[in-house]
């Protein structure tokens, strides 16, 4: 059931995609709108089918890639319906859904199955260390985007160049403002996941840091954004600088996420398990 | 077929900014006469309905009439008369629209889309102004004020569902749309003008209308500062203080009359540290400019000068151009749509004929068998009234419907007259004189030799 809900979910994502990519070329307000719903049913049928595999497999599905990567398309798209309803930022769909798509198409490519939980993982700090995470990750992913959109935007008006790019794109401060916004969330809740994670570890392991890959790799995103919300607090840096910071940050992340997952091994790596 | 005769026809004379000098304009306005130019027209005879455009870039007069080249002479005569030129030079300028082309000549001024600038929206306002007047004269009835309404309403159409005035096609007005992008919302930002010139005042009263904060003018000769400040609630400094002042600002436009550059790259980079590198965008009007263009490359600034906003406008006139197309067909539409309204009138009068006839010959034959019915009392004689009525009522029914419909289509023309000749009627041009043979004994005779 939870397999089906899942691909009933990844084709409604797939027509919000589109809406929201017709909506950008053509600028027509009925394709936003009509994403915008098909993206909210699609986010309630996402959450189901969370909740029916954490019932199913009796422990927070959470564990392997294609539960986190499934998890993270989540958050992105909670994330994106809260600011748009918080405070909407022209053409932002165009950007995040896609991306929130493509993340849903890579899970869905994983295998599914619900294996039994190794026993070093069965703590309750797995859903709340995990959960945070996925919730940074989730932050930066969108403070990727509007990075991204930042920077597109802000070459167009640097070298004039005021065409339909120029016209479909927010303004500047505001995709800035934006920035700054997710940068002030998804820092305490990095830093929150990395402190969890350390907790768990003195649990689990008896010991608070153990340099495995992850945890170090973690550390090194966790500087580059530490070092962004100084600037940004102390000089006032903004603008191209933080938006470049923030895309190196976030590839960063990716890596961490990834990378140090499929590559190296270690205590975090779904590389092992799935042998 | 002498039905067309009756039906009221729609014509627009006028001349605009690209036929005629603004001087003739101004004649052809009729604003120095005493009696007001519409009266004028009004009363010129066969002339039905009127409603007159005036405004800097059009003159216009718009007329329905049955004996339109009549009312159109009678028209250029009041023109050359009263505004004093010769004929040539009028009919030079002059264009002249009748029916279809009438209606889309208006629906086009109406929707802006024949303006110097198109998409701007004065238009609209002036043509509703013009309607007004002439609805409060009683110049305008029932086809001018079907005509006028659905100009409006065509018009908001266009502005809603193109984008045809929704690209700046002015130097100060772009400068504002500009910072729109750059800062969002104007709200708390602070403007800063370097020169207090004609072209700077006018882009510092759009940021402010856009919702900017404070406004600092610094200028060579203070006194003109505080002068202009003080017109547009800011305050006053003078050139040297720029420097500091620039920490402040957010958005600076600069038109000095100064030979050479008077703000580098330098300066304006060592001010970006204490402003915590917050956007600042530079308009610079002048000629020769007052800021080095490598102002641009410094991170977060964001320098236009007066060319770069040059090339902005002739980007957008493209644009409206672009979007004007798409105007061009919504209106295409609706001019044909009104064309089958005025066609549906032609049938009004047909109809009418219709049930006048049928009521006649109803009564006559009443009357004839006036002996036998007087023997019925007053109820039956009701009774007997209803039901021929109805009888007469129930058998116009469809052919009324028929041409009712038919009047919308292409061939009204011959869907009424098959529907005159059927009924033996000769035309609504003569109804009144139908009316009355209507009445008389050989009026049925004579139609139904007509009809066979």
């Amino acid at each position: 059931m939870h397999k089906f809900l899942f691909q009933i979910t990844v084709f409604i994502y797939f027509i919000s995609t589109i809406g929201f990519l017709v909506h950008i070329i053509t600028l027509r307000k009925d394709a936003e709108r009509i994403a915008t719903i098909f993206l909210s049913v699609g986010f309630g049928v996402h959450t189901a089918a969370v909740l029916m595999r954490w019932f199913a497999g009796g422990h927070p599905p959470l564990v392997n890639l294609h539960d986190s990567l499934s998890f993270l398309a989540w958050a992105m798209v909670g994330f994106f319906l809260l600011f748009q309803w918080r405070c909407k930022l022209k053409s932002l769909g165009a950007f995040v859904i896609p991306f929130a798509m493509i993340i849903m198409t890579a899970s869905s490519f994983q295998s599914k199955e619900i294996l039994p939980l190794p026993p070093a993982l069965k703590s309750i700090w797995l859903p709340i260390h995990a959960i945070i995470c996925l919730f940074a990750d989730a932050v930066f992913a969108l403070a990727f985007c509007i990075a991204i959109m930042f920077l597109l935007q802000e070459r167009q008006i640097k070298k004039k160049r005021l065409g339909a790019v120029f016209q479909r794109l927010p303004s500047l401060e505001t995709l800035d403002a934006m920035n700054e916004r997710c940068l002030t969330l998804g820092f305490p809740l990095l830093t929150l996941g990395i402190m969890t994670g350390s907790i768990w570890a003195e649990k689990a392991w008896g010991s608070y840091w153990s340099w495995d890959p992850k945890e170090t790799w973690s550390l090194i995103t966790w500087f580059i954004y530490a070092a962004l919300f100084h600037q940004r607090l102390t000089v006032g840096w903004r603008g191209r600088k933080a938006a470049i910071m923030t895309i190196v940050g976030f590839a960063v992340l990716v890596f961490t996420f990834l990378g140090v997952s499929l590559l190296l091994s270690g205590a975090h790596s779904y590389a092992t398990w799935l042998k | 077929m002498p039905l067309g005769l009756n039906r009221p026809q729609i014509a627009l004379l006028g001349v605009n900014h690209n036929t005629a000098p603004v001087e003739m304009r101004e004649r052809l306005s009729l604003s120095g006469s005493n009696v007001p130019a519409l009266r004028l027209f009004a009363e010129l005879p066969y002339c039905e309905e009127v409603v007159f455009l005036s405004t800097c870039n059009r003159v216009e007069i718009l007329v329905s009439a049955n004996r339109l080249d009549e009312v159109k002479k009678s028209i250029k005569e009041l023109w050359l008369d009263k505004g004093k030129m010769d004929s040539n030079t009028l009919q030079g300028a002059l264009y002249e629209y009748e029916g279809m082309s009438a209606i889309r000549h208006l629906f086009r001024v109406a929707s802006s889309l024949d303006s110097m600038v198109v998409g701007e929206p004065q238009i609209l306002g002036q043509l509703k102004d013009a309607y007004r007047m002439a609805s409060e004269a009683k110049t305008a009835s029932t086809v001018l004020n079907r005509l006028l309404h659905k100009a409006f309403s065509v018009a908001k159409r266009v502005r809603t569902e193109t984008r045809i005035a929704s690209h700046a096609v002015s130097i100060s007005y772009a400068a504002v749309e500009l910072a729109k992008k750059i800062f969002g919302d104007l709200a708390g930002k602070n403007g800063m003008l370097i020169g207090a010139g004609e072209m700077a005042e006018l882009a510092a009263q759009h940021l402010i209308a856009g919702g900017a904060d404070k406004l600092v003018v610094a200028n060579r000769t203070l006194s003109r500062a505080v002068e202009l400040s003080r017109s547009l609630g800011g305050s006053a400094i003078s050139l040297e203080e720029v420097g500091e002042a620039l920490v402040d600002a957010d958005i600076v436009i600069s038109s000095t009359g100064a030979p050479g550059t008077i703000l580098s790259k330098d300066q304006v980079k060592r001010i970006m540290r204490p402003r915590r590198h917050r956007l600042l965008f530079f308009i610079d009007i002048a000629v020769p400019r007052d800021i080095d263009p490598k102002v641009n490359d410094i991170d977060n600034v964001y320098l236009y000068d007066i060319d770069d906003l040059k090339g902005v406008i002739e980007f957008n006139k493209a644009e409206r151009e672009k979007e004007a197309s798409k105007a061009n067909r919504m209106v295409e539409a609706e001019v044909i749509k009104f064309m089958a309204w005025m066609e549906s009138l032609n049938v009004v009068p047909v109809i009418q004929h219709l049930q006048k006839k049928a009521e006649a010959v109803r009564q006559k034959e009443i009357s004839r068998s006036h002996k036998v019915l007087e023997s019925l009392n007053d109820e039956q004689q009701k009774a007997l009234d209803v039901l021929t009525r109805s009888i007469v009522q129930k058998i116009l029914n469809d052919p009324i419907i028929y041409i009712k419909k038919g009047g919308q289509e292409n061939n009204s023309e011959m869907i009424l007259d098959t529907a005159c000749r059927l009924f033996g009627i000769d035309g609504p041009e003569d109804t009144e004189s139908q009316q009355d043979r209507g009445l008389s004994d050989d009026s049925t005779d004579r139609t139904v030799r007509k009809s066979s």
